[in-house]
């Protein structure tokens, strides 16, 4: 799972998609979980990285992660290649 | 290091120039306190979700009401409505404020007299007066406002039998501009029909009409429909003076005061579109002061007003249940507060805030409530902080007719506390137990388990 190259995502939390033209915001969660995809980092790594970070437990942050991420699919910033 | 407070991740598309039906934010703080109270601390010691009354609120708005008709006419009497909020409690935060009650069935009767009403403080409204509450209004002399012709006979054959003479008004309905025109609580003032029962009462020697009532409909945002209406029953009192010789003690104009919560389709919030107690109080005032009624003989003005005095000072508490997204991707909140205790949620956008701080970032969401019911929705489309299961919100201005026409369904109904002038906490009325519910009913021997 890769966030599209081609998109462009600021360290404020905006998102560009070149191919589509549309354009997104994020909050500072959000934000961070985006770059980490772009890090290509796994799922796992993320939740570890945002757990240390951020007053959250495992589940609550599982849960989000996962609504999230298809969230993202439905925008088609995601890349599938599962 | 501590760490940073947490809150789901959100990605919104941004659409420039297109107007949604979700609005804008609408609240920008949290309500962690009601009254210097922490929500949570009410919330674990009562259980979730509750009511909370303010006191001090209630005696506040009243304050304010009573001075805007007092500072204009010089004879003002406030009955309160006891079908906006029936609560013991609450209605005698009204009596000890001076409020006579206004009640609209025998069951409402006796929880006035219940609540030590003197019986000539006592108005009896509403198209459902059985003989024996009839019976009852005549000895105790409460002021009985007919609303139809069978009414007015029932009291006429009752008044045979019980030798007393009861003090009587009629309910009026007219046009007063304003759609839809409530015809059919009263006696019909364009078409003669009003006039017709005042004769027949003021020839009758065995009645006595002491005062005529109206009440023009509900959340009734145009303030010159109370001074036709106002106009017009001063009208009818100086016909009865020109023809009968005889000065009627008071004009009630009912309720009807819009409160300051938003009607669902409004295009503009009420708090910027809602008429203040000052203006209703001019428009009424002004119209009987100009009216041909006799200065010496001012009668008294009855004002039932409910909705807008109770709306404010109380809140309901809750909790989030769960947290989804709809199939078309919309996020969706699930509550622990459903159209069963938020019965006004048909009709209003209530605001709802959470109890705890949450960043500028919202999301379009739909509120429901718990019951398993579609039509359970508190909030169809709002602007709404990130919340998770768990957090707390309070959902304000839910005074009027939540705990009237509340309903025990599939669930049974929190407990209700308020909040005394000196911040202390009083539970009300107690959160009911399956034994409430249950009590009341009979299981034929047949079905019974052997």
């Amino acid at each position: 799972m890769n966030i599209n190259r081609n998109i462009a995502i600021s360290d404020t939390g905006f998102v560009f998609d070149p191919s589509s033209g549309d354009s997104y915001s994020l909050n500072p969660v959000g934000t961070e979980i985006i770059q980490l995809l772009k890090k290509q980092k796994t799922i796992e790594e993320i939740q570890v990285e945002i757990v240390s970070k951020y007053e959250v437990d495992d589940v609550q942050l599982e849960k989000d992660i996962i609504d999230f991420i298809l969230t993202l699919e439905q925008y088609n910033l995601i890349e599938n290649n599962e | 290091m501590e760490k940073l407070i947490y809150e789901r991740p959100l990605i919104k598309k941004l659409v420039t120039g297109m107007p949604n039906k979700f609005g804008m934010k609408t609240v920008n703080e949290p309500i962690s306190h009601i009254e210097n109270i922490s929500v949570k601390e009410l919330l674990e010691k009562y259980g979730s979700p509750l009511y909370v009354i303010s006191e001090k609120t209630i005696r506040k708005v009243f304050k304010t009401a009573k001075r805007a008709f007092e500072t204009r006419y010089p004879k003002v009497q406030f009955a309160w409505s006891y079908k906006t909020n029936y609560l013991n409690s609450v209605c005698n935060v009204y009596h000890q404020e001076g409020s006579w009650a206004e009640v609209v069935s025998g069951f409402e009767y006796d929880k006035a007299i219940g609540n030590g009403v003197d019986g000539n403080h006592i108005l009896f409204n509403g198209p459902d007066k059985s003989e024996a509450d009839l019976t009852k209004a005549i000895k105790n002399g409460s002021y009985i406002h007919i609303d139809n012709f069978d009414e007015l006979y029932t009291i006429v054959k009752l008044v045979d039998e019980i030798k007393e003479k009861p003090k009587l008004a009629i309910r009026v309905n007219m046009d007063t501009g304003i759609f839809p025109q409530w015809d059919r609580f009263g006696f019909n003032y364009e078409n003669g029909e009003a006039w017709k029962a005042l004769n027949q009462i003021l020839m009758n020697e065995k009645l006595e009409l002491v005062g005529l009532h109206c009440h023009i409909g509900t959340y009734i945002m145009k303030t010159d429909a109370y001074a036709v209406a106002a106009s017009k029953l001063a009208e009818l009192a100086v016909r009865i003076k020109n023809k009968f010789n005889k000065n009627i003690k008071y004009i009630d104009l009912g309720g009807g005061f819009a409160s300051k919560n938003t009607l669902k389709g409004a295009y503009l919030p009420a708090s910027d579109t809602v008429p203040s107690f000052d203006e209703y109080a001019e428009a009424i005032s002004n119209a009987l002061l100009t009216s041909e009624l006799e200065p010496q003989h001012m009668p008294t003005l009855i004002l039932e007003t409910g909705r807008a005095l109770i709306d404010d000072s109380a809140y309901l508490l809750g909790t989030v249940q769960a947290i989804k997204r709809l199939a078309d991707g919309r996020r969706s909140m699930i509550i622990d507060v459903g159209v069963n205790l938020l019965f006004t949620a048909f009709w209003y956008e209530h605001t709802i805030t959470p109890a705890q701080p949450f960043s500028q970032y919202t999301e379009d969401t739909v509120i429901y409530g718990p019951l398993c019911m579609n039509i359970d929705v508190i909030r169809e489309n709002i602007n709404f902080p990130l919340l998770k299961k768990g957090d707390n919100f309070v959902i304000n201005r839910i005074g009027a007719y939540n705990m009237t026409q509340w309903l025990q369904f599939i669930t049974l109904r929190p407990n209700i506390v308020m909040i005394d002038l000196e911040g202390k906490v009083h539970i009300v009325r107690e959160r009911e137990t399956n034994e409430n519910i249950t009590n009341s009913e009979r299981l034929p021997m047949h079905l019974q388990k052997k």
